[in-house]
This record gives structure tokens, C-alpha cells and sequence, in this order.
């Protein structure tokens, strides 16, 4: 099962490296990461394999909306099965 | 493999476009409540709701979290009450009001259904008690919804029943007139009735359901909108597929979440309502769909064949995209709900003449719509006659909530708030019905019921 995690915000030092760091410390191993930098505005969306997560899916997209408020981001943190369901038959 | 492409469609039309879940509602059977003591009874129906009932909010909200996809209501619907206060007929059946009103409270969830009666054929005297309390017991309760069924393409419409009503709804709104009337935005009047509707204030529980099933209700005027808006100057052939292609996406999602949501309760899906329901937001609009089709205003000459469209398109798309479909499945047309119907009554380019003819191609009735506070109750009931005639007549739900806003006239309005909105109080025709409503009796079935 996968996560998919998109950040939104004002391009700043560290946010890759948060998120990613967040993501690990939970055991989610990130298989894909595409980012772009529109002037000041940066968007990332991640997406990590959750298999193995050491920690409830609630408590990763707590600790992840925990760190993109601390940076002033705004973070998604979306289960794989919603994009599958929508968009596959 | 997932593609960056969907990925950000998907989040554009929840975090741009208002698509979210409009509702998960759990139905609950309380037909094992039945007592002839209505103490004993009330303490049934409040134990057994607490407790069928009690990880349906903390579950989706977790699902919400889960998905990222915003859930707005959580709600019970119950088997018709009328049926309960029928064991107890002494009793005043308001008390069965305050039970739901706290086991509402206790789980938390926003609106519970089934202060209800199915009359179109006539009354039990469980029936007729129920309809004289449900007055009060909206004026004394904030999440109960009440429901009265009164005609059937296969009973016809019980005249008695609709004659009655008209003073219902009256009286409804003059209990609540110091909350803005809000007594009669609680109650609705059907012909037809489904008995798996998660959309309030008609939800109920219906007797030939299991004990307890989910269904879900979806919501989405603001992605078909942005779709058509995306496909410009196209045929209106290809406005019919855009709709289509966009309904499925939309449904797909209330089919996961009302699957996910019966895997943890633990508790059999029941249906996915393809309905289209608007919001007073802007961008969340379906009176902005049609007029996205190219009408001026919605009211405009074309507005019923555009809504007869996008009703068709809705459920086409959306039919394919759940294993069980039902409820009302359609478009919604609620006035004070929705922020392009209010503009269109506003401006006057929307009258309750036009919302008739609307309502025999799309899903409900005349919803939400604030009438003048002098409105007679046989007025009203006249009102509810001619729907119930289009719903018998063409085998389909219709709906009336009428809200006589008390002490005010046309040009004023009545503001609710939150998902129920703020309405012009637009005008009747105020010719008299009342020898035709005083006739009583029951307008026989139509020829179309004799289908065996």
C-alpha cells in the first residue's frame, strides 16, 4: 500500500528533508518524489510505500500536517485507494 | 502505476471544486424497540441507536483522514416512528423526538431521520398522532428531521394526509418563528418516498431494509461545473459525456469510502445516492452547472431541458461507478441551498412555476423554497397536491419543503445558515384551493401503477 503526501507552500530550506525525515522516523520508505519551484511557491508530491509503517496511517498524516504547520505549508496526506478507485477501472 | 496527472486532478476537486462526501448515514431498524409502555420504548430506541452507532463518527473521521477527503454530515436515519407510536396510541409520541434528539447527541452525528409517517394510503392512529406532534417536537429538538409520505404512483395521493400537511407545515414554522422558521426546513412532504435516502431532512429507515446498513450520499456540482467550464464551446453531446466521465469519478469515491466505512463498523453497504447536492458556497452550485451550459440565469427558457440533461448524465456516469445505487439519485434543486438559485429568485428569474417544471426531470421537488408568511395552509397543501401528482404520475419521488417565513413578505428573506442557507421569500399565486384540498378522499392510483 502506498501514501501519497503533497505539500504546498513558500519555497524555504528543509522541507524535502522534513518531510522525507517525518517519513522515516515512521518507517514509510519513499519510492517517488516529483517537485517543482514556481517562483517563490513550492509543490512536492511524495509518494512512499506503507507496508511496513511503525505507526498508525493516522498518526503519520498527524505527525506530517504537524511539521507543514510548523514550516507555514499546507500538506495532503492522501491513501493510495482513493487515486486507484477514481481513476482506474 | 499512479500518475502526477490524477494525483493533482483528484486534489484540484477537493481542495478547488468542494467535492467531498456529502454524507455517511447509518440506517438503523427500530422496529425491536416496539413497546406499549413509550417509556420502555424511548429507552430501547435511545439504547439501541448509542450503541449501533457509536464509532460511526469517530470511524469517519478517521476516514476522512485516511483518504483526505472531506466527510460533512454524519447521520441516522430510523425506521418511521408512526410505526413505534402506534404500540402506544394514549401516548404522546414526542416523547420518542427527545429519545433521538439525546441518542443524537451522545453519538454526536449531525441530523438524525424518521420522525417519520407513510400515510398514502391513510392513517393508523400511530400515523395521525405522529403528524400532530411533528410540529413540536421540531421546534423542540435541532437534529431531528421529519418526513410524511403521503402518495404513491401505486396507493395514489391521500387528500386527507396533504390537507393535513399544509397546516403542519404552518404551524411548524410559526413554532420556530423566533429561529427563522426553521421547524418547516426540517420537514419534508413526499410521494414516493425511498426507504434508503441518506439526504436529510428525508432519511429514513425503510422496513424491508436490514437492521443496520451504511449508504452514502455524495456531493459535486463544483466538479461538473469546472469540467464543462474545461470543455468550452463543445456540443451538447459532448457536455452529456464531460458530465458522465465526471459523475463516475465523483461516484467511485462514495463507493470507497461507503465500503470502507461498512468494513469498520462492521455493518452491510447499502447504497451510493448519485445525487448532486449543492451548497450555499460559491463554486458549489448546480443551478452554475446549467447555467455553464449556456443559460443566462437558471430560471431561463431551457432550464428544464439542461437539468433533464445533467440529471440523465449523472446517473449514466455514476450507475457504472457503484455496485449499488439508490436513494434519490439525481440533481438537486434546493433554492436556499444552493448560490445560484438564490441569485436566479433574487433577480426574479426564478419562480416556483419554473422549480415545478424542473422538478418532473430531476430528482426531488420544490426543496427549500421560502414562501410569504401569510401563505393559507391550503395554499400550501395545494402546493404539495401538484408535486405529489408529478412524482404518481411519473413513478417518481417528489418532495415539498416549503418555509413560510412568518411575518414576512416577498422581498424579504430568511437566512439559516450553515448547509441550509438563506432564501428570498419568493411569491404563490394566491388564488384559492380550498373547496379542491376540504374535498378529502384519495386520488385513486393511476392507470401507469397497473403494471402486473
Amino acid at each position: 500500500m502506498k501514501v501519497i503526501i503533497s505539500v504546498l507552500g513558500k519555497d524555504t530550506v528543509g522541507i524535502l528533508a522534513k518531510a522525507s525525515g517525518v517519513c522515516a522516523d515512521c518507517n514509510a520508505n519513499i519510492l517517488e518524489v516529483a517537485q517543482n519551484v514556481l517562483g517563490d511557491v513550492f509543490a512536492m508530491t511524495m509518494i512512499a510505500d506503507i507496508d511496513k509503517l511503525s505507526v498508525s496511517f493516522d498518526e503519520l498524516s498527524d505527525r506530517l500536517n504537524a511539521m507543514a504547520e510548523e514550516m507555514g505549508l499546507s500538506v495532503r496526506v492522501m491513501h493510495e485507494d482513493i487515486f486507484n478507485s477514481m481513476h482506474r477501472i | 502505476m499512479l500518475n502526477i496527472g490524477d494525483i493533482q486532478e483528484t486534489i484540484t476537486m477537493i481542495q478547488d471544486e468542494h467535492l467531498d462526501i456529502r454524507t455517511v448515514t447509518m440506517g438503523i431498524s427500530l422496529l425491536d424497540c416496539i413497546d406499549d409502555d413509550i417509556n420502555k420504548a424511548c429507552d430501547k430506541v435511545y439504547e439501541k441507536i448509542a450503541r449501533y452507532a457509536e464509532r460511526l463518527v469517530p470511524e469517519c473521521e478517521s476516514i476522512e483522514k485516511r483518504y483526505g477527503i472531506p466527510i460533512i454530515n454524519k447521520r441516522i436515519a430510523v425506521t418511521p416512528i408512526a410505526m413505534l407510536a402506534s404500540a402506544c396510541p394514549t401516548s404522546n409520541p414526542v416523547h420518542f423526538a427527545h429519545a433521538l434528539e439525546r441518542a443524537s447527541r451522545t453519538v454526536g452525528v449531525n441530523f438524525i431521520g424518521g420522525y417519520s409517517a407513510l400515510v398514502n394510503k391513510g392513517f393508523s392512529a400511530g400515523d395521525y398522532a405522529l403528524i400532530e406532534s411533528i410540529p413540536q417536537a421540531l421546534a423542540e429538538t435541532e437534529h431531528l428531521c421529519s418526513s410524511v409520505n403521503i402518495g404513491s404512483t401505486k396507493s395514489g395521493i391521500n387528500l386527507d394526509a396533504v390537507a393535513k400537511m399544509g397546516g403542519v407545515i404552518r404551524k411548524a414554522a410559526e413554532l420556530t418563528a423566533d429561529r427563522n422558521c426553521i421547524g418547516a426546513a426540517k420537514l419534508v412532504v413526499f410521494c414516493n418516498a425511498p426507504e434508503d435516502n441518506p439526504f436529510m431532512a428525508g432519511a429514513f429507515h425503510g422496513t424491508g431494509e436490514p437492521d443496520c446498513v451504511i449508504n452514502v450520499g455524495v456531493s459535486g456540482p463544483g466538479v461538473v461545473a469546472a469540467a464543462l467550464k474545461k470543455a468550452g464551446d463543445c456540443n451538447i453531446t459532448e457536455v452529456a459525456d464531460t458530465i458522465k466521465r465526471t459523475a463516475f469519478k465523483i461516484t467511485r469515491m462514495g463507493q470507497l469510502v461507503a465500503q470502507e466505512a461498512s468494513r469498520r463498523l462492521c455493518v452491510p453497504f447499502g447504497i451510493v445516492d448519485l445525487s448532486l447536492a449543492p451548497t450555499p458556497a460559491v463554486g458549489d452550485s448546480v443551478a452554475h452547472i446549467l447555467e455553464t451550459m449556456g443559460l443566462e440565469h437558471c430560471g431561463a427558457a431551457g432550464t428544464t431541458a439542461c437539468l433533464a440533461l445533467l440529471n440523465d448524465a449523472v446517473k449514466k456516469g455514476g450507475v457504472m461507478a457503484s455496485s449499488h445505487v439508490g436513494g434519490l439519485s439525481g440533481a438537486f434543486i434546493p433554492v436556499s441551498e444552493d448560490a445560484g438559485m438564490i441569485d436566479a429568485a433574487r433577480n426574479g428569474h426564478l419562480c416556483i412555476e419554473k422549480l415545478e417544471a424542473m422538478t418532473a426531470v430531476c430528482s426531488v421537488g420544490l426543496d427549500m423554497i421560502v414562501i410569504p408568511g401569510d401563505t393559507s395552509a391550503e395554499i400550501i397543501s395545494a402546493i404539495i397536491a401538484d408535486e405529489a401528482a408529478i412524482g404518481m404520475i411519473n413513478s417518481k419521488t417528489t418532495a415539498v419543503r416549503l418555509i413560510p417565513a412568518i411575518g414576512k413578505s416577498v422581498g424579504d428573506e430568511l437566512e439559516f445558515g450553515g448547509l441550509l442557507g438563506s432564501g428570498p421569500v419568493m411569491p404563490v399565486n394566491t388564488a384559492s384551493p380550498a373547496r379542491f384540498i376540504h374535498r378529502g378522499g384519495q386520488i385513486p392510483a393511476p392507470i401507469q401503477s397497473l403494471k402486473n
